[in-house]
This record gives structure tokens, sequence and C-alpha cells, in this order.
């Protein structure tokens, strides 16, 4: 009994509860063997894992990209099958590939997302023009986006995904390609918004800055969990003495000896 | 999600249907003036002046009707199967709107229009480019209106559907060439169906695209080879058969998700 007041009320404050979720590709690729896991509000949430192991599915399936096998997902407390618009409008995506059209400018690119999500333009438009001048693109918001740097690309991303003011930003693999001094900048804003109540939902390969930013953690190998919790709780099954002496952190070793079986 | 902003959001699909169709004019709407004007010249000047009158009216009068709707059809369905294909499959950009609460009714609601709103443009230009070739007889504006959109709307979500499932470039392309343009050419632009002989009649009567010119022909010049009740009732039929595919399409993710 006090085990399932304690994991209703938990479920009630989590940003992102997902139960037991599978997905089998038509290939026969079985990407996720059901995973759980419990994102809690206001939390910078860490969700690691090697290449093809899981993260990029369980992010489309959250977001509605992938349709899953089996399992529940619910965004703060919305099922995303039976209250699909409800559990959208939450939500934030910056996803792993750049996905906008390159021939349009990016103020249309971030103002009509927002119209996508029913902010109408009277709104979207200044406000556009806010996270664009806070990312440090607004010089930018009347060139072609194809016209843009790599790294503009990606912040140009956070800005369209943040458009809708949502409650849960998901980021996968957000700084793949971007220069350290850029890296930096975003985590500093990035965490500024976390203060502000925003939920984040990471995925990165540099797990120095994870280990750094993110209050939980979730290792995912081969479509399972291997390891979830605090970050000192995933931290403490470091042993010491990791055989990878290019390991640049506790949370490496720890994530190479989960992920290297 | 409330009225006001599935509202915002089809009046944001819609409008940037049109600020594309605007800003790549030389694709989306020239090619077909160029065409129309082309047969036109050929099919009602320098060929038309040798044909003796169809029911009354001038070959140029008879095939216009036709050679609108042909513009309007194409447009219609390239508009949104190119504009959904090429989001879909290079751009990736349709994520933006499949991470978003807008549901599938009012996505099919707004390339639908965007279709129509290309189709109407161009079916009205090639109209006045008509115009000097011979002035238009128009015995029944309503009709026009009538089945400029519901023949807009079939193709439109025809190509919505092929747009949602094609898996390739060639998904897109050969649904027109091969499918759209032989039905179009067969379905009596340039010829009354009484002029055919029986079997290749019946034939006719199963091609969607004679009902749709012979209903937009009422509308001009007051004469048609089928009941306008049937025209109608067949295009009804065509556009809830492709709203309930590309619904079913979106909904479910088939062709769009994994």
């Amino acid at each position: 009994m006090t085990s399932s007041v304690t994991s209703h009320s938990k479920m009630l404050n989590a940003a992102l509860v997902v139960d037991n979720v599978t997905k089998k590709y038509a290939s026969g690729t079985e990407a996720l063997k059901g995973v759980s896991l419990t994102v809690p509000q206001g939390d910078f949430y860490a969700l690691l894992g090697p290449n093809g192991a899981g993260k990029t599915s369980l992010i489309g399936i959250v977001t509605g990209l992938v349709n899953k096998t089996s399992g529940t997902v619910s965004v703060f407390g919305h099922d995303i099958d039976r209250e699909t618009e409800a559990a959208k409008s939450m939500i934030g995506l910056v996803g792993q590939e750049v996905n906008f059209n390159p021939f349009e400018k990016p103020i249309d690119i971030v103002v009509n997302q927002g119209g996508y999500y029913g902010v109408p333009r009277s709104i979207a438009i200044p406000r556009a023009e806010k996270l664009l001048s806070d990312l440090g693109l607004f010089e930018k918001k009347n060139s072609k986006a194809m016209e843009l740097s790599g790294g503009m690309k990606r912040r140009l991303m956070i800005a369209r995904a943040l458009i809708h003011e949502p409650k849960f930003l998901i980021l996968d693999e957000p700084t793949a390609g971007v220069d350290v001094e850029l890296r930096r900048s975003m985590w500093e804003y990035l965490t500024t918004l976390t203060q502000g109540g925003l939920t984040i939902l990471l995925t990165t390969h540099y797990l120095e800055e994870a280990e750094k930013l993110a209050k939980n953690v979730a290792i995912i190998n081969k479509g399972s969990i291997v390891a979830q919790g605090t970050m000192d709780e995933v931290l403490s099954l470091y042993k010491g003495g990791a055989d990878d002496k290019y390991a640049t952190g506790k949370l490496e070793s720890v994530f190479l000896e989960l992920t290297k079986k | 999600m409330p009225i006001a902003k599935l509202w915002t959001s089809y009046y944001t699909l819609i409008r940037k249907s049109f600020v594309r169709i605007v800003r790549i004019w030389p694709q989306t709407i020239l090619p077909s003036l160029v065409t129309s004007t082309l047969y036109f010249t050929v099919f009602g000047t320098i060929l038309g002046s040798q044909i003796s009158a169809v029911d009354g009216f001038s070959y140029m009068q008879f095939v216009v009707p036709g050679l609108v709707m042909l513009a309007v059809v194409t447009n219609a369905y390239t508009e949104v199967a190119t504009t959904f294909f090429v989001s879909k499959f290079f751009s990736r950009n349709i994520d933006e709107i499949l991470v978003s609460p807008t549901p599938p009714w009012v996505i099919i609601a707004a390339f639908v229009t965007g279709g129509l709103i290309r189709s109407t443009i161009v079916g009205c230009l090639v109209l006045a480019v008509s115009m000097f070739f011979a002035l238009p007889h128009v015995a029944h504006p309503l009709f026009i209106v009538l089945f400029l959109v519901l023949s807009s709307v079939v193709f439109s979500l025809a190509g919505l559907v092929n747009g949602i499932y094609a898996k390739s470039f060639d998904g897109i392309s050969i649904v027109p060439t091969f499918v759209l343009t032989p039905l179009v050419y067969l379905g009596g632009v340039f010829y009354s169906v009484t002029m055919l002989p029986p079997f290749f009649q019946a034939l006719t009567y199963a091609n969607p695209i004679f009902y749709i010119i012979n209903g937009f022909r009422y509308g001009f010049l007051g004469i048609s080879d089928v009941s306008l009740v049937l025209a109608t009732t067949v295009l009804l039929g065509l556009v809830a058969f492709f709203v309930a595919v590309s619904w079913y399409l979106l909904r479910t993710g088939l062709g769009l998700k994994q």
C-alpha cells in the first residue's frame, strides 16, 4: 500500500513516466526491451547510452514520431495515447538531425512552429525575436536557414522548441558538432531555463558535461536500462581503477563499465 | 486543443503554403500557364478551326473548361503531394507538425486548402489566358465554383495520400505521369463522350475525371454528357474516401512513423 501511494505520488509529480515500453521495428530490430523510467518535474535528466542503444527510439515514442510496440508513456500525467494533444502541448523537441526547411527564414521557422501549437503570430513574433536574441541569432533572423553555421542551426532548433513555452524540453544530442565555447553557452542557457521550472531530458555523448549538469541519470544499453537514479547513486557504481586510461570522469568510467558487455 | 488554437494552427499551415506558392511562382504557377497557352494555340486555334462545332459551341469554347480543369487537378495534386513528400523525405520538417498537438483533421484540412489555393489561382489565370483565344460562355457560375472546389479537394486529398505513403520520388511522379495524365486525356477534355464507340463510352464512365470535366463544362456551356447529380455524387464519394484514407494514415502514422 505504501509503495503504491508512493508510486502514484511520484507519477503525479513526474514530467515523464515511461512504463515497460518496448519497440520492435519492422526489420525485426528490438530497439527497446521493456524500458521504464521517471523524470521528475524540474529535473535536468540525462539519458545516456552508446550509439544504437535506443535513446532516439525512446525520444521518438515520447514525442509521437515513433509508434511503440507496447507499454505506456505519460507526460505530466497525460497518457500519450489517450490524451495525445495535451501531452504534446507540454513537450519541446530538439532532435538529433537538423530538420527545418533550409529555404525558410529563422524567424518564420520559429513563428510557424508556435502556430502549430496554437500560439498566434501577434504573440509568437515578439517571443521568437526574444528567443533568437537570447540565443545569439537575432542578426540572422531574416537570412535563409541554409546560410547558418552548424552551431547556429542547433541554436535555431532550440529556439523553435521553446516558442510555445513547453514545460518539458527534450534535447537529443543538441551539441553534436558544436565547439566548446558554444556548447558551454548553450548549457548555461539551458541551466537558466531549468531554474525557471523547465524540465529537461538530455541525451549527449559528452559525459563529463552530463555529470556536471544532470541531477538524475539513466544509462541505456541495447534497449534496456542498465542503471538509473540520482547522479550520486549512479556515480557510486564507480569501483575505481577503471582500465580505461582515457576516461575523463567517474561517469564515463561507470558508463564504459556498464555498456561494454 | 481549443478552437482558437486549432484555427491558429490551420491558419499557420495555409499561410505557409500561400507564401511558398507565391515565392516560387515560376515553379508553381508559370508552367501551367505556358502549357495551357500551347494547348489553346494548337488545339483551339490551329486544329480547332478545322473541327466543326460541338453542341452549338466552337471547338475552342468546348475545350476551354477541360483545359482549365486539367490545370486545376494537376496543380491541386502536385501542390500537396510534392510539398508533403519533400517535407517528409528531404528536409524532414514534417516533424515540426507531427510533434505538435495539431490533430490529423486540421493537417488534412490545411494541406487541402493549400492545394485549393494553388489550383484556384492557376485555374483563374488559365481561364484569363483562354480569353485571348475565345471569350468564355458562362451558363451556370455556381456549378463552375462547385466543381472547381470539389475537384481541387479530391485531387489535393489524393496528393496527400500519395505524399504520405510514397517512399521515393518515383512514388510521387508515377501517379501524375501514368495515372492522372491518361485519365485526364481520356476523360473528355478534347471530345464529347457521344463521339466514342459504345465500348469506349462504357470505359469512360469509369473515369472519375470524366465527371469532373462534365460538371465543370456544364457550368460554362450548360451541356453535359452525364447527370450532374451523378457527377456530384461521384466527387463527394471520392472526397469521403480520400479523407478516410488520409485520416487513417496520419492517425496511425502508416508511411510516416517507424
